[in-house]
């Protein structure tokens, strides 16, 4: 795992987690990540914002992030201390919002089927990789394009045209 | 020459190519930006950082109020306003503020915005509507959309098309709406993911440009990335009518897809075989034909969003009202899409008709579809509403439930007080063109 790696305990959902239940609209007057995480997926889980711990990953089955494109959605999970998100697949949108600003994603069925609650997981996007500490096993992740990993290097989009435009 | 579809000869187009392969990620040039009132701050606040100072093109952005518009608190008052002091400070062109506008998805067609051949980027997911006059369109998030201010370009992934063909005659009560969920429910709600749904068949011929735009306005609700139509006379009749209008004649591009281009998947639709569909909570996929519906009792019926809240609409549900009353215990919400909309349905009477048996009818804003503001459900509320999403929350409380369908379906069930057919409410059907 390389130093940019996320480490923590995972928090398992299913199929077509949708970006209303990630941060519903009642919340969408404000776009600050503090103030957006203490909601998210309250919806879903009542208990995930009292108890979710910097670091921890968020494991879902297919088509996570589908619906609204709010960007408040990646933004809200990255409030509550979120550092990754490992689901069989992603809606395009949200997939693209979280590389925008930096929350990392990774499509793993191997390692979606193979976690329970409560594992510790690392994740490490550049290098494709999903590892369950507890299980002490290792899954190969979809792999990103090129393109889309040097935004992830750029530490999302933002610093992508800052380098582009030569603002950087 | 490899054999291109549709989508590809757009992004191809846009790209400056001949030829784009599907799945590689392109830069192409975006004609028009769109931001809507929520996802203009974000933007606005990422565009800053990115330090071009200045949007590509101020010709080119298209700043809508219209989610949380007019405000419903004094925290998306700011919102709004920070929009409108970026329209000013940047100029912008087309910004439609409350009472000038209306939903961005009805609103940008209507304006003779959207066009064929184009390439339109919206910050916001139902941004695929403008598919139906044969351009390329998407929804992105905020920072995406920043970028393409200040870059006027966006990189976008070659998406594979499934093609969905339409056959038969669309029986009475049976529009866009009933064919986009019957296609949502057989594919699944991430059927097209990544994908360009293109809808063609001999039925479209009988699909008003008005259906079309539900047709794709609902893409995203099956994962795709966007949803189009081969412009045809149907569709030229429209934006000529549309340009005339405005007075905007902007040039664009009819093109078509190469015969024997490669479809991922091809869906084929017999639309006489349809009756109107019903989406059960809480996922659209979930769609069944009205009659399979038990006949639940709802609390809130909302006729509106960017699916189902143009004219044609208006007078469907106003046909099947007639002289009805609505159920005693039913509240029913009519939002029309645009001020041109709601002007129209004023002057020809729908609105008073509506009123007069109890709605309540609002000025036009997103508002309900998404649990904003203009009625939000409460705990353990059932609603019909005509919108594209039914999720857990998305109208309000996590506990009430949303039934999706057609305003026929829907203005019928707020007179029943029950989830019925429309037949049930009213015999006679309208004829095509839909007139009441």
């Amino acid at each position: 795992m390389s130093e940019h790696a996320s480490r923590g305990r995972a928090w398992c959902y299913g199929d077509n987690v949708d970006t209303d239940v990630i941060i519903p609209a009642r919340y969408l007057t404000t776009s600050d990540p503090a103030e957006l995480g203490p909601h998210a997926l309250e919806d879903l889980d009542p208990s995930f914002s009292g108890s979710v711990e910097p670091g921890d990953v968020v494991v879902a089955g297919a088509n996570f992030g589908c619906g609204s494109s709010r960007e408040h959605a990646p933004l809200a999970l990255k409030g509550a201390g979120v550092s990754a998100v490992v689901a069989e697949s992603f809606a395009r949108i949200f997939f693209r919002n979280a590389i925008n600003t930096g929350l990392s994603v990774a499509s793993c069925p191997e390692a979606v089927a193979a976690t329970d609650a409560g594992d510790v997981l690392e994740v490490d996007p550049a290098r494709g990789l999903v590892r369950n500490v507890t299980k002490g096993l290792t899954f190969a992740a979809d792999p990103l394009p090129p393109f889309v990993l040097d935004i992830v290097a750029a530490g999302g989009l933002v610093g992508w045209v800052r380098q582009r435009t030569g603002a950087a | 020459m490899t054999r291109q579809t549709l989508t590809q000869k757009i992004l191809a187009a846009h790209a400056g190519r001949d030829h784009v392969a599907m799945g590689e990620i392109v830069m192409c040039k975006v004609d028009l930006a769109m931001a809507n009132d929520v996802t203009a701050p974000a933007a606005i606040a990422a565009f800053d950082k990115m330090g071009t100072g200045t949007v590509w093109d101020r010709s080119k952005v298209a700043l809508v109020a219209s989610h949380f518009a007019p405000a419903k608190d004094i925290a998306s008052a700011g919102m709004l306003t920070a929009m409108r002091r970026f329209a000013a400070e940047q100029d912008v062109e087309h910004f439609f503020d409350v009472g000038r506008g209306g939903i961005e998805h009805i609103l940008l067609p209507e304006e003779a915005l959207a066009l064929p051949g184009k390439l339109i980027i919206g910050a916001d997911s139902h941004s695929c509507t403008y598919g139906a006059l044969g351009c390329f369109s998407t929804g992105v998030g905020s920072t995406d959309l920043a970028a393409v201010w200040a870059l006027g370009e966006i990189w976008l992934r070659v998406p594979e098309s499934m093609q969905i063909v339409y056959r038969g005659r669309p029986g009475p009560w049976v529009v866009g709406k009933d064919l986009i969920l019957h296609v949502i429910a057989r594919i699944g709600d991430d059927g097209a993911r990544y994908m360009a749904m293109e809808h063609t068949g001999p039925a479209l011929a009988h699909v008003s440009m008005e259906s079309r735009l539900t047709l794709t306005n609902m893409a995203i609700e099956a994962g795709a990335k966007s949803g189009i139509i081969e412009p045809d006379d149907v569709t030229l009749d429209y934006v000529a009518a549309r340009q005339a209008d405005t007075g905007r004649y902007a040039s664009f591009d009819v093109m078509k897809a190469d015969p024997g281009a490669d479809y991922a998947r091809v869906v084929d639709v017999d639309v006489s075989a349809l009756e109107p569909m019903v989406a059960k909570p809480s996922l659209p996929s979930r769609a069944v034909p009205v009659s399979q519906v038990e006949r639940r009792r709802v609390d809130q019926v909302f006729i509106g969003s960017c699916t189902n809240a143009r004219i044609e609409d208006l007078r469907m549900a106003a046909h099947v009202l007639g002289d009805h009353s609505l159920a005693p215990h039913v509240r029913l919400m009519v939002i029309p899409a645009t001020q041109r909309v709601w002007r129209q349905a004023n002057a020809e009477g729908l609105l008073d008709r509506f009123a007069a048996a109890g709605a309540t009818v609002s000025t036009p804003t997103c508002g309900a579809c998404l649990g904003g503001h203009m009625g939000v459900l409460g705990p353990g509320e059932v609603c019909m509403s005509t919108s594209n999403r039914n999720y857990v929350g998305r109208m309000g409380h996590p506990t009430a439930e949303v039934y999706l369908a057609n305003p026929a379906v829907a203005m019928a069930t707020a007179v029943a007080g029950e989830i019925v057919h429309p037949s049930e409410v009213r015999a006679e059907t309208l004829q095509e063109p839909v007139l009441v």
